[in-house]
């Protein structure tokens, strides 16, 4: 059985339609990088997993429970977090507190403050202050800590490397194969294609909402991926 | 002079009832930008089920507090996730008009039912009792229980905000709805508990204002605008700040009906419209922008 | 979609042929109709001219206040300071009233706009308490008992009762017609679209080029003016006047839940909901706090379940506008619904 498995999905703003009839699979255990142009639908195909727009499908199932019409809340209960796009720190929760909340649902696991801040040494100083008076690698390395508090079986990244600089994203980056060794699967929304082919096992290319190609990156050639990409 | 001394004195007793009624209203406003314009009405309906416990169980004003703030805490979870729940959105419209029937259906029930008459909870030798502070400051030891517990349970409220699984849960939620739901936090319960919370104090105000005056059906209205008043003097920033504008508040009001006694509640809100103009954001703002 | 528009324009030249038929049998009931139809003809008017401000306000300028009492009784004072102080002509304190109401909306307007969205609804409220405490100290207007209109100053209207009644019965139509024309042609208008905008979304409107605080302001200044000027032709019937009764809350009540009721946001919905108030008023009379509650529970029903009110509901279901203003914008949202 597959960890998440999507067919057919419908996502919609109001009256606006972002995602047209998409499929999508993700085996445990697995790495999967979403790419697209702005407004591909992307973080759209993120928020229909977490259930934070509204959205049909035929099938939308987590490890083959249902989660169609579920709440936000419960669906992270069973083990999704999601980094969002633009970190979302709370402003006025301290960096601890944003870590703190971020195992809210109580589940058990492997991740605790101890082993975050193990993970992130950097933020060990700066536990007390506001999470917004930190720098954006910071701030991004809070938000990931947040996610893994909640002992999540799967996270969803959106925009990791989103207007940080390029150390800082290759420190961020370096992350990933840690929270892969702890057998999390991951989704990675990435503009930063080479990024995103680095770190996954299987990469989908979103165009104007619609599925435009999906492989392997060893089997996908860099033309196939730009036209997907760019539309032709 | 001395008497002048006084009015304060007097004043600042009254402004911690006042921050009661305030807290409640500056949680739900903090949590969902709700303003329930039901809010004093729920103040007066708190006091006349005090009243009914009270007569029929011959309890103490005080005792009835174990019936009354869980009945109420119940309540204001019920209200919330069967009615308010509802209402919020972008509009502004929907919970505004809707707390505003529920305050006119709450009035007019308790008319119906209680009459308009004044009534009082009697809370026996206490009522008459005062400690001399000094010459000319007498403190009734009613108003001085009523003010401290009050500065107790701000203190607390601030604590539990500050402290607790559940504080940390109504903060981020007033930060961030949709990424507090992506940690887990089931908003609507959030909701439902922030009312809870709100009517308890609500309660423990309707209890309060019971021993210390009298109350009738139609005073919910005047009791919402202290209340509102209290929360925008003080700012938003914590509920320190409440405390300095219900403070503010019952100072001015008393230092008003000292001029003169029409001019108790005018000075009251004039007090209120001259800091809105000079300070727009409240005495003590939050620091951060939203 | 074209049959649509053409469906719509057929429906509104009925309504303002219905309108204008109406309109034309109203102006003759002084010479057929008795003197409590009269009476009751001058208060119908009278709210539904207030419920169209109201809606003006906060359906289309999204400024909910509820403290529009206060310009009732500013008006109603008004009248009697011109009356008796500067012996101004009885009738020609309404249109006085309207304007010094709308002068006098000005520094309120500066106060009460630093308060937003929920807020300022209270803040109105606030301001109306201080006009209520404030004219009760008055002693020349007769403190917290009020006052009565000097017989001189009725007689001055006309000289014979029935020629009173009439005069006061026109006034009353010519301003319930004046204030929903005033609205209708002010939607049609191309700030009908900008207010429209500004209601559906603060941020969408300010991204067309909206100035919103302008726009709001006006609404506001117009809604003074109108109400102000109701609140003096109100008192012109009621002869005596108290601070308790001329700022009551309650004026404010009546109109929000004919306007919810009937449905916010068109200029049918507050004709709708005055003709229900009337309608249930008689036969409820007797129940007095029962009928508020009933009302209260309707309201907060139909804000729940039908927000649009009842004109809302029929106007979806057959499509049909009689005073077709531009429609709401939809805009997406953030999140699921719930
Ligand atoms: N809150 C919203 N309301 C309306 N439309 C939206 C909203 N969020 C996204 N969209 C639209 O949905 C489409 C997909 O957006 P999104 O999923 O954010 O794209 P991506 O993450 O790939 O850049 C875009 O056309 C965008 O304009
Ligand atoms: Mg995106």
């Amino acid at each position: 059985m597959s960890l998440l498995e999507i067919r057919n999905l419908d996502a919609f703003y109001g009256d606006f339609q972002a995602l047209f009839g998409f499929d999508f699979d993700l085996e445990e255990h697995e790495t999967v990088a979403a790419i697209g142009a702005n407004g591909a639908g992307k973080t759209t195909l993120l928020r229909a997993i977490t259930g934070m727009v509204a959205a049909t499908s035929e099938v939308l199932s987590y490890r083959g429970e249902s989660i169609q019409s579920r709440e936000a809340a419960d669906i992270v209960a069973l083990g999704v977090a999601m980094v969002p796009e633009g970190r979302r720190l709370f402003p006025s929760l301290s960096v601890e507190e944003n870590l703190v909340i971020g195992g809210y649902s109580g589940r058990p696991g492997r991740w605790s403050l101890e082993r975050v801040y193990e993970l992130f040494p950097a933020l060990r100083n700066r536990r007390s202050v506001p999470g917004t008076a930190l720098s954006g690698g910071e701030q991004q390395m809070t938000a990931i800590g947040r996610a893994l508090m909640s002992n999540p079986d799967l996270i969803l990244f959106d925009e990791l490397s989103l207007g940080l600089a390029p150390v800082v994203v290759k420190e961020i980056y370096e992350v990933l194969p840690v929270i892969k060794a702890e057998g999390t699967a991951m989704v990675v929304v990435e503009q930063d294609i080479n990024r995103a082919l680095e770190v996954a096992d299987r990469v989908y290319c979103l165009q104007e909402g619609r599925l435009a190609l999906t492989g392997a990156p060893g089997d996908l050639t860099r033309d196939r991926i730009s036209a997907a990409y760019f539309g032709t | 002079m001395i008497e002048w001394v006084n009015s304060i004195v007097q004043g600042v007793l009254t402004g911690g009832l006042y921050a009661l009624f305030a807290a409640g209203l500056a949680i739900i406003f903090g949590v969902m930008r709700l303003v329930n314009i039901a809010h004093g009405d729920l103040i007066v309906l708190a006091a006349f089920v005090a009243m009914v416990t009270i007569e029929t169980t011959g309890v103490d004003p005080f005792v009835s507090m174990v019936a009354v703030l869980p009945f109420m805490f119940f309540f204001g979870y019920v209200l919330q996730r069967g009615i308010l729940n509802y209402t919020l959105g972008d509009d502004l419209l929907p919970p505004l008009l809707v707390t505003f029937g529920i305050s006119i259906v709450i009035q007019n029930l308790l008319l119906e039912i209680f009459s308009a008459d004044s009534q009082r909870l009697k809370a026996g030798p206490i009522e008459v009792s005062s400690v001399e502070l000094v010459e000319g400051i007498e403190l009734g030891t009613l108003p001085l229980i009523v003010f401290v517990i009050a500065v107790a349970l701000i203190f607390a409220l601030q604590i539990g905000f500050s402290r607790t699984r559940l504080g940390r849960a109504f903060r981020a939620t007033s930060d961030d709805p949709s990424t507090a739901r992506l940690m887990g936090i089931n908003q609507k319960h959030i909701f439902g508990l922030a009312m809870a919370v709100s009517l308890v104090l609500v309660a423990i105000a309707g209890i309060f204002i019971g021993i210390r005056t009298n109350f009738d059906p139609a005073l919910g209205p005047t009791r919402l605008l202290f209340a509102f008043e209290a929360v925008i003097i003080g700012g938003l920033g914590s509920m320190w700040g409440t405390l300095a504008g219900g403070v503010i508040l019952g100072v001015a009001q008393n230092i008003g009906a000292k001029i003169d006694p029409g001019w108790q509640f005018l000075a009251g809100h004039i007090a209120f419209l001259v800091i809105l103009v000079l300070r727009p954001n409240g005495l003590f703002p939050r620091t951060r922008d939203d | 979609m074209t049959s649509r528009v053409v469906h719509s324009t057929r429906a509104s030249r009925i309504g303002m042929s219905v309108a204008a038929v109406l309109i034309l049998v109203l102006l003759t009931v002084p010479w057929w109709g008795d003197r409590a139809t009269m009476r009751l003809l001058v208060e119908i008017f009278y709210i539904l001219a207030l419920a169209q401000l109201w809606n003006l306000l906060a359906g289309y300028g999204g400024l909910v206040s509820v403290g529009q009492q206060a310009f009732i009784g500013l008006g109603g004072y008004l009248l009697f300071i011109l009356v008796i102080f500067l012996d101004i002509g009885t009738i020609w304190t309404v249109p006085m009233a309207g304007i010094l109401g709308a002068v006098i909306s000005l520094p309120i307007a500066f106060i009460v706009f630093r308060l937003r969205g929920h807020y300022f609804a209270i803040g109105t409220w606030v301001v109306a308490e201080v006009f209520l405490l404030g004219f009760a100290q008055v002693k020349a207007l007769g403190g917290g008992s009020g006052m009565s209109l000097p017989i001189a100053a009725i007689k001055s209207i006309a000289a014979s009762r029935a020629d009173r009644d009439a005069t006061i019965y026109w006034l009353a139509l010519a301003l319930a017609v004046a204030v929903i024309a005033g609205i209708y042609l002010l939607l049609r208008s191309r700030y009908g679209l900008a207010l429209t905008a500004i209601r559906d979304s603060e941020e969408a409107s300010r991204s067309l080029g909206v100035d919103n605080f302008r726009a709001k302001l006006m609404v506001f200044i117009l809604a003074a003016f109108g109400t102000s000027a109701i609140g003096a032709l109100i008192y012109i019937t009621k002869i005596r006047i108290t601070p308790s009764a001329a700022f009551d809350i309650n004026w404010t009540v009546t109109i929000i839940f004919i306007v919810v009721i009937g449905g916010i946001g068109s200029i049918e919905g507050p004709i709708v909901g005055t003709l229900i108030f009337f309608l249930l008023r008689e036969p409820l009379a007797p129940y007095g706090t029962w009928y508020l509650i009933l009302l209260g529970v309707t309201a907060v029903a139909v804000m729940l379940k039908a927000p649009k009110g009842l004109w809302g509901l029929f106007s979806e279901r057959f499509d049909i506008a009689l005073f077709p203003v531009q429609r709401r914008l939809l805009l997406g949202t953030d999140d699921k619904p719930g």
